[in-house]
């Protein structure tokens, strides 16, 4: 495909349209991503309106510091894919390459410290399964607070590493070559991925690491 | 199905289109070319429409007798599975968007492809991976939860393929959600100069609010089956009653995919039959917004109205009694449609040609079919019809005698455009006849059987009644004669139809202006709109004044 700022695939008029396709596109995208987590979220509604006492009492064995520290991280990491995009958008190549790669490596920590926290709840049997262990009387109801947790967050944290790959991919192609100071739709529509993902987390944090945390 | 034009036996020289643009295996199987990709997606269904056409047929030989003995139970299971499964993902949800969509999206509104080609391919690939996939759990041993997985058989019961069977539902949803994608982006963003909302043909309109189903269902059916197999594989998940899990929250969750499914199946047919209506009454379509507007409003109320699939699997009457209620509602856009289509005939020079066949088959059919789902949005009746072979025939009245109707009226009608040849006009007729009467006989004795109690699903029922049963089994076999015939003159007519020109039903509409079969890039001339859709009158001016001078 022939490069320069003008340059558009063979069905589009001009780059303009194609530029507002391919957003257009991506916001349905994230419309379906929606939907994909709305039912998840659906099934942790009707459980903890179900089950109060017990979700309340199984958060309260979720770790705190480690959910809130991730919480910072994504949204540090969000204000650095933002910077990217403006990066690309005033063509700094050297900006933009450390923001994307930044973020990427702020992702990756994420996954560490919520690879941490995976493995300390496992070490004390809270993995749903035939090793979870719970207080009565809350065990099962415990147990399908946790299969949500488990759930839910996987599935997130599905959605960040593909996100870091990509980024990271965007990264190197920024340090690499000048595609994105021809075209930087690519950049834009990862910022609106990124921070998607972000905004999944921020409604999980809450579900998940604050329910009737004061008493 | 390249190789064709090449022996065109009245054109020496046969224009480029889009068949003759390369001829090799690759040049299909890597073809961006929506018009391409409509035809892979048209062979592909066409076998899967035949898989699961034989699973029906092993029923309908089953049920010839009260006692069975054709089949084992445990086989009859996997057989209603198979065809359910076959039948609505991997025809009923791609026919009309996929073939007959892929084809006329582009070429509707004036572009030269979809906003996204490659991904367009990629959606064909999905079909065909989890087409694959769902194949490869029938032959492995099959499945037989049904083709709604209800929970907790398909995650702790059943026996057989049932992850293989979810995962290829899973990734052909996939391949539905980025053909969706494809199509809205397309409509928004691509349509030719002049070419206002209002100006769209309602085959548009349909396409547009069916992708919008497309995109905001299907990945609710994905998570479901997804949670489904998770339950299934490690024994914990959030259906498990053990676990303090609801069943019913799986059926919730999958009919608020599975009911705006019927929509997907079954708006693409009201806008084909749109498009037949005015064409072969000469006329203008009667009251043009009325329709766009319910198009719209069935896409939205289907989203409402899932729970009249549980009013006996203890959903809360009250919950009962609104969905009930929305049920009712839908029925207002769609009676609206059959209303318009109706007043468009009248007074319109109308001929019966085969496409029209269809298009008055779809609105006795739908009608039929839609009527009868007011009896089951009724609570009290419903408790009654429930998993009675009443509900099958209902939705095999929409699902066949609608969606499957518009299908082949669009394939019809479209077939010059697509093929560049003509099929054999009265073979087509004694086909649309054939499968009318079949279908019927089919179908029609199972309201009656669902009346008398006869449930669903079973492969023995009591001898009284056997008579309707024969009957059935009976119409299934016409039913049979007539889907193989589009079958065997279609593929004549590839060869030795005669060549079609450019608009031989002279319609109204940018894709007939482009010759056929299109050129690759579907237009010479970048097309540009200056007149309101089904403008038959004006036209019809236009070729009486030609006629004068001529004379
Ligand atoms: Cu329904």
């Amino acid at each position: 495909m022939p490069d320069s700022t003008l340059a558009h695939a063979p069905q589009f008029d001009d780059a303009s349209q194609q530029r507002e396709s391919a957003t257009f596109g991506m916001w349905i995208f994230l419309a379906t991503e929606i939907l994909f987590f709305g039912a998840m979220f659906l099934g942790y509604t009707a459980y903890r309106l179900a089950y109060p006492a017990a979700f309340a009492a199984a958060s309260r064995h979720t770790l705190l510091a480690f959910g809130a520290t991730n919480t910072a991280v994504l949204l540090i990491s969000s204000a650095t894919m933002a910077f990217a995009v403006r990066a690309a958008r005033e063509k700094r190549r050297t900006a933009l390459t450390v923001r994307l790669l930044l973020t990427a490596a702020l992702g990756v920590l994420f996954l560490c410290i919520k690879g941490f926290e995976y493995a300390r709840e496992i070490s004390e049997h809270l993995l749903p399964g035939a090793s979870f262990q719970f207080d009565q009387p809350y065990a099962s109801h415990a147990e399908m607070f946790f299969y949500l947790y488990f759930l839910m967050t996987g599935v997130h944290a599905l959605h960040v590493t593909i996100g870091v790959v990509l980024i990271a991919i965007s990264g190197f192609r920024a340090w690499r070559t000048d595609a994105f100071m021809r075209n930087d739709t690519a950049v834009d529509l990862l910022g609106l991925y990124w921070h998607f993902v972000d905004i999944i987390w921020v409604f999980l944090f809450p579900l998940i690491y604050l329910v009737e945390r004061h008493s | 199905m390249n190789t064709e034009t090449r022996e065109l036996p009245m054109t020496l020289e046969p224009r480029a289109n889009y068949l003759n643009d390369g001829h090799s295996i690759r040049s299909w199987l890597l073809t961006t070319d929506h018009k391409r990709i409509g035809l892979l997606y048209m062979v592909s269904i066409t076998l899967f429409f035949f898989v699961g056409g034989a699973a029906a047929a092993m029923m309908r030989l089953e049920l010839l007798r009260p006692q069975g003995g054709l089949v084992t139970s445990a086989l009859y299971n996997k057989l209603f599975t198979m065809h359910g499964v076959i039948m609505v993902w991997f025809f009923l949800i791609p026919s009309i968007p996929t073939v007959l969509g892929n084809f006329l999206v582009p070429l509707m509104i004036g572009a030269r492809d979809v906003a996204f080609p490659r991904l367009n391919l990629v959606s064909w690939y999905l079909f065909i991976a989890g087409g694959a996939s769902a194949l490869w759990a029938i032959i492995a041993g099959g499945v037989d939860t049904g083709w709604t997985f209800y929970t907790p058989y398909s995650s702790t019961y059943a026996n057989g393929h049932v992850l293989a069977m979810a995962a290829g539902i899973f990734i052909a949803g996939f391949g539905s959600i980025a053909t969706g994608l494809n199509f809205i982006v397309t409509i928004h963003k691509m349509r030719a100069p002049g070419l206002t909302w209002f100006r769209l043909p309602l085959f548009i309109w349909t396409i547009y609010t069916t992708s919008l189903i497309l995109v905001l269902a299907t990945p609710v059916l994905a998570i479901t089956l997804t949670l489904m197999a998770l339950e299934r594989l490690f024994g914990v998940g959030i259906f498990n009653p053990a676990m303090g899990g609801d069943p019913l929250l799986f059926q919730h969750l999958f009919w608020f995919y599975s009911h705006p499914a019927v929509y997907i199946m079954i708006l693409p047919s009201m806008g084909v039959v749109s498009e037949l209506i005015p064409c072969f009454s000469r006329k203008s379509i009667f009251g043009y917004n009325f329709i766009a507007y319910a198009t719209i409003s069935i896409g939205v109320f289907g989203f409402l109205v899932w729970g009249h699939h549980m009013f006996v699997s203890s959903q809360s009457v009250y919950a009962g009694m609104i969905f009930s209620i929305l049920s009712f509602l839908v029925s207002i856009p769609s009676a609206i449609k059959v209303f318009n289509w109706t007043a468009t005939l009248y007074k319109g020079s109308i001929t019966f040609q085969t496409p029209m066949l269809y298009a008055f088959g779809f609105i006795g059919l739908f009608t039929i079919g839609g009527l009868t789902g007011l009896f089951l949005a009724a609570l009290a009746v419903d408790v009654h019809l429930h998993d009675t072979y009443f509900v099958i025939a209902h939705f095999h009245y929409i699902m066949v005698g609608g969606a499957v109707m518009g299908y082949l009226g669009g394939l019809h009608f479209w077939w010059p455009k697509i093929t560049g040849r003509l099929y054999c006009e009265w073979l087509a007729k004694l086909a649309a006849v054939t499968i009318f009467a079949g279908f019927n006989l089919t179908f029609f004795p199972q309201f009656i059987l669902g009346f008398m109690g006869m449930p669903r699903r079973y492969p023995v029922y009591a001898p009284e009644f056997q008579v309707l049963n024969v009957l059935s089994t009976a119409g299934a076999s016409i039913l049979a004669i007539g889907y193989l015939l589009p079958l065997a003159y279609l593929l004549w007519s590839l060869r030795y139809g005669k060549p079609a020109g450019a608009n031989p039903w002279k319609a109204t509409g940018l894709e007939w202006k482009t010759s056929s079969p299109p050129p690759r890039d579907n237009f010479a001339n970048a097309p540009v709109v200056t007149e309101e859709p089904y403008n038959y009158d004006a036209q019809a001016a236009e070729l009486s004044l030609e006629e004068n001078s001529h004379a």
